[in-house]
């Protein structure tokens, strides 16, 4: 029964009439309860964009396009119609055009940092003329999703091999390498998240557990002093080697282990303070005490924080934020989008804004989970992955938890760019899963 | 691959995860720890304060004594300059080139964005020209408020004068609630009633942004509260007697205070030499005042309730009088020998063979022997102690009368003045070691004694009641249709029984009609005015003199007492001062013009 079908797939997959029928009516098929997430995402995002820039004495219809609120609206009709053709589009397209639009995006990548004028430090924006400008950097996140997907479906995964794992790697990190050069490191560090993505496919957990680790002394190392952490480290080790004496027998390692957790622990100072630009440096001073300058590197942190705390349990109310407006929060409408939530509704709202990015979290995972081929399964925890590192890093900064990283929350923040880019992201998922009972696993 | 699907489990766990403590984050930030609201507060709500205007302050005729006069403020939005033109801007407010690139400094200084004032007061006149030039000078602008004006030129030392609040001032918790900049009574009824005059202050809470730039009213204003106007007063100054006051005293140095017996009104309150209250309202009010401040008349003196160390002279006899009669020492009909080796008596005169006699005459060998009986009683058989017994049950009934006591005017630094005690004396001579023979020259108004003009002028009220005052004060009625402060109300009643004070008053009437006083005397009017001539003496130069006096007789309008320094007899000074103001008071005319010329010939005052 499963060897008809898909003889019959591959055989009619290139005649017109097939072609016709898969790229038919797919609305009983699409995931309501994602679409219904995006659209309440969006529509919240476009009301708090308003709240942001709304002026008490200078009150300017929320339609207005001489205010933020006004032309995300516009971005987000357009957005509708890129819905449309994604959900049109015959959906195998889009594995078979990965590497395309892959290369087609390096290239993009390249001409913008070579032909990009710098606008605040960053070479990454693309003048389209007519006033509309393109971040190619939003769009090399749903580009190595798809190129990685492909080639991760394209390999045996029980037998890996160096080889692949190089070009794997590879596809992974040049993009974001382009993007460092253009100077938006922020946008740079969400590829990191594919890592997520290929520990489902049967990454060493190692790799997770070493850059978790990494990540833990590091931040450990800035919050406190080195010798307690030494102390700590190694207590713990001879504590695991109690507790297991197989340990002993692997002595070497773990004298080597601790060498390395040792230097690592001493060159954190040498990386921030000579790898670092100084920006960064100030990025991270502000998230280990914003308080040591409230006016200079802090100001980002603590205003931040105020805007959000000021919000209480319920909120001030829509509109009656005070924090938010009045430029004490700097990029209200765009990086720092989740401090009007805190402001004006309160941990309530922001913890059912939370809840809004877990449900769709939770939901894309089972959408990855049933899908037959490799290929949508790895795109769909590619989609899942960026979205939750955005979620991580954008509202960790606003709150105190991560460094100060210019990443847009994913739906909500203004920009045409980021909502375009995940809405593709997204729907290219959507479409493809609306179409997975035509798609036979392989 | 199964082990493999196992790993959702792990990165939907990764994603619940962060979600939980996020919203731990989250809850710990907005609702357990308080401190980002008030840091939200601080950082974006501003309370703009609503100034109120200032309560008005009328005589007691309804003539305006205190109003409030619109002054316009040039000021400066550094940021909104445009092509400023320097030379043409000090051209415009007359100011030197220099001087207009400090002020602009200085602007720059405080705020780049918020408004600051440029130049503060203008006149009237340098307001309409300003103004009509402004056009060219984007960023400034007319900021029009109120100050005190006075439309006469009296009452200076009384009615005090407002400026901005000092930074001492701004530390003490009495003046919580004012801010830098704020205007406050700094003297006189000004400072003394400055809570009911200030009004109520609104508060109107502006949002502003990152840069203090108003951005609207917060909540729509629901929290916001209005300005109240401060109470208008009035007071209970007779502001013709008052001018008239001042214009019998120019020239001279000294006191006028004249009181409405019956309720402890004040009716005139001149403290010479004097100034106009104007002079304090203007641009140049810090150098006006420094000049005053510095001047060797010491205009700024209060005198009426500050002039505390001066002796009252003959005048105090009168108070001898009463304390002997209501100890029983002396009857009316009490004669004493004029024993000039007692102590020196300046003038021959009647016998004093009574009491009015002698006040008449101001006999001081007869109140040098009052004073010894009523101090020496024989109450211990150690001249000493007895001495000291006596002067300690004898200053009792003396400050009855509010000798030795600030009597709580409503003006600020009152002084007590001095009535000699036991204690006094044993400081500098040492217990037992002092005797009448001490402390004589306090019987006849010299000595240890300090009176100041109010204390005296508070005497004649007390004599003319018959035995009580009511507390002088200066302000009759609080607002609308107000009364005074309850402590002006009630009667203090002197230790002296009412019977005593006629034969007093008897030998004050022929004072006037045929004594010392005879300078004051109104008979030709009507009036029966009682009086007591003082000269006190003065070991720094020429001798203070001294009248008080009350009228009519019966049911007395007006007690006042006259205190001109080194003008010598009181007779000739003070007496005439008092009788053409008790004239204009009762017939509200002056009929004596001889009279007032001649009092306007003396000059006393000190010429720098």
């Amino acid at each position: 029964m499963g060897v008809e079908q898909k003889v019959l797939g591959n055989r009619l997959v290139n005649t017109p009439q097939r072609s016709r029928r898969t790229s038919g009516f797919i609305a009983p098929h699409l995931d309501w309860v994602t679409v219904l997430l995006y659209f309440l995402l969006v529509a919240l995002g476009w009301m708090n964009i308003y709240a942001a820039v709304y002026s008490p004495e200078n009150v300017i219809n929320i339609f207005s396009m001489d205010i933020n609120s006004g032309k995300q609206l516009a971005w987000i009709g357009a957005s509708f119609l890129l819905i449309l053709v994604l959900l049109v589009v015959d959906y195998k397209i889009y594995e078979h055009l990965a590497y395309p639009i892959y290369g087609f995006i390096i290239l993009l990548l390249l001409v913008t940092l070579v032909v990009a004028k710098p606008i605040a430090g960053s070479r990454s924006w693309l003048d389209l003329g007519a006033g509309i400008r393109l971040q190619p950097a939003e769009l090399a996140k749903f580009a190595t999703a798809l190129a990685a997907s492909r080639f991760l479906g394209s390999i045996n995964l029980r037998q890996q091999n160096f080889k692949d794992q190089m070009i794997l790697a590879a596809i992974t990190f040049v993009p974001p390498l382009i993007i460092v050069l253009q100077n938006e490191t922020g946008s740079a560090l969400v590829f990191g998240a594919f890592i997520l993505a290929y520990f489902r496919e049967g990454m060493s957990p190692l790799i997770l557990i070493i850059g978790g680790s990494a990540a833990a002394i590091f931040i450990l190392t800035l919050l406190v002093p080195k010798l307690y952490l030494i102390v700590g480290i190694t207590v713990l080790m001879a504590l695991a080697t109690w507790l297991d004496y197989r340990l002993l027998r692997r002595f070497k390692v773990m004298i080597g282990l601790w060498l390395v957790v040792v230097g690592m622990v001493f060159s954190v100072d040498f990386f921030v303070n000579d790898v670092l630009q100084p920006h960064q440096q100030n990025r991270i001073k502000a998230l280990i005490n914003p308080e040591a300058d409230p006016l200079g590197y802090g100001w980002n942190v603590t205003q931040s924080k105020i805007a959000i705390g000021s919000g209480g349990l319920w909120g001030k109310g829509f509109l009656n934020g005070t924090q938010t407006k009045f430029d004490f929060v700097p990029e209200q409408s765009t990086d720092f989008i989740f401090c009007t939530i805190g402001e004006e509704h309160g941990w309530i709202g922001s913890t059912v804004l939370i809840g809004l990015f877990m449900a769709l979290l939770i939901r894309l995972v089972s959408i990855a989970e049933r899908q037959k081929s490799v290929f949508a399964r790895t795109y769909g925890y590619c989609v899942a992955s960026i979205i939750f590192f955005h979620f991580l890093v954008n509202v960790g900064m606003t709150i105190g938890l991560a460094p100060v990283v210019g990443i847009p929350l994913p739906f909500f923040s203004y920009g045409g760019s980021s909502l375009w880019s995940f809405t593709i992201l997204l729907f290219i998922l959507l479409a493809i899963d609306a179409n997975r009972a035509k798609d036979l696993a392989r | 691959m199964k082990y493999l699907e196992n790993r959702k489990y792990i990165i939907q766990g990764i994603f619940l995860l962060v979600g939980f403590v996020f919203a731990s984050r989250l809850f710990y930030i907005q609702v357990v720890d308080s401190s980002y609201k008030q840091a939200a507060e601080t950082n974006a709500i501003k309370p703009v304060i609503q100034y109120p205007f200032r309560g008005l302050i009328y005589d007691r005729n309804g003539k305006l004594l205190v109003q409030n006069t619109p002054v316009y403020d040039l000021m400066v939005v550094p940021k909104d300059i445009k092509n400023l033109d320097t030379l043409r801007l000090a051209e415009l407010v007359k100011l030197p080139v220099e001087d207009v690139r400090e002020r602009l400094k200085k602007a720059r200084a405080y705020s780049y964005v918020q408004p600051s004032p440029f130049y503060q007061k203008l006149s009237t006149q340098e307001f309409a020209y300003i103004q009509n030039n402004l056009i060219d000078f984007p960023g400034f602008y007319i900021n029009a408020r109120t100050a005190r004006g006075y439309p006469h030129q009296s009452l200076a030392h009384a009615l005090g004068y407002i400026a901005e609040i000092s930074p001492k001032q701004l530390e003490d918790s009495t003046y919580r609630g004012y801010r830098p900049g704020d205007y406050i009574g700094k003297s006189g009824i000004e400072l003394e009633y400055e809570k009911y005059l200030m009004g109520q202050r609104g508060v109107k809470y502006k949002m502003v942004n990152v840069r203090g730039v108003e951005k609207g009213s917060f909540r729509d204003g629901a929290f916001d509260t209005l300005a109240v106007a401060g109470e208008n007063l009035v007071s209970t100054i007779d502001l013709d007697l008052q001018a008239y006051g001042e214009f019998l005293m120019n020239g001279a140095k000294g006191s006028v205070v004249a009181i409405e017996p019956a309720t402890g009104e004040v009716l005139a309150y001149v403290s010479a030499p004097f100034y106009d209250p104007n002079l304090f309202t203007g641009k140049d009010y810090g150098k006006n005042y420094m000049a005053l401040l510095s001047d060797s008349n010491k205009t700024m003196f209060n005198r009426p309730i500050m002039a505390s160390s001066n002796p009252p002279g003959s005048i105090f006899k009168l108070a001898q009088a009463l304390v002997a009669l209501q100890d029983g020492v002396i009857t009316p009909n009490t004669g004493f020998p004029c024993n000039q080796s007692l102590v020196k008596c300046s003038h021959a005169h009647l016998a004093p063979t009574n009491l009015s006699i002698a006040i008449q005459t101001s006999c001081n060998p007869y109140f040098y022997q009052v004073f010894r009986a009523d101090i020496n009683r024989g109450k211990s058989k150690n001249t000493f102690t007895d001495t000291a017994l006596g002067l300690a049950e004898w200053r009792e009934k003396i400050t009855s009368f509010g000798f030795g006591t600030k009597l709580g005017i409503d003006l600020p630094n009152e002084k007590q003045g001095i009535i000699a005690s036991p204690e006094m004396y044993n400081k500098v001579y040492g217990e037992n070691r002092w005797k009448f023979s001490t402390i004589y020259s306090v019987s006849i108004g010299q000595g240890e004694l300090g009176v100041t003009p109010l204390q005296m002028a508070n005497f004649m009220a007390t004599i003319a009641n018959r035995g009580y005052y009511v507390t002088p004060h200066i302000v009759r009625s609080i607002g609308e249709d107000g009364k005074p402060l309850p402590e002006y109300q009630k009667r203090h009643y002197t230790s002296i029984d009412s019977k005593h004070f006629e034969p007093v008053i008897d030998g004050m009437a022929a004072v006037v009609e045929s004594g010392t006083g005879r300078n004051a005397n109104l008979s030709k009017l009507g009036i029966a005015v009682c009086g007591k001539t003082g000269t006190a003496e003065n070991p720094q130069g020429k001798d203070h003199a001294v009248f008080v006096a009350f009228a009519p007789k019966d049911n007395p309008k007006i007690a006042i007492a006259v205190y001109v320094e080194n003008a010598g007899f009181g007779a000739q000074s003070a007496a005439p001062i008092a009788g053409l103001m008790i004239e204009k008071y009762l017939t509200d005319s002056v009929s004596r013009k001889p009279m007032e010329k001649w009092v306007l010939s003396r000059k006393y005052l000190e010429i720098d």
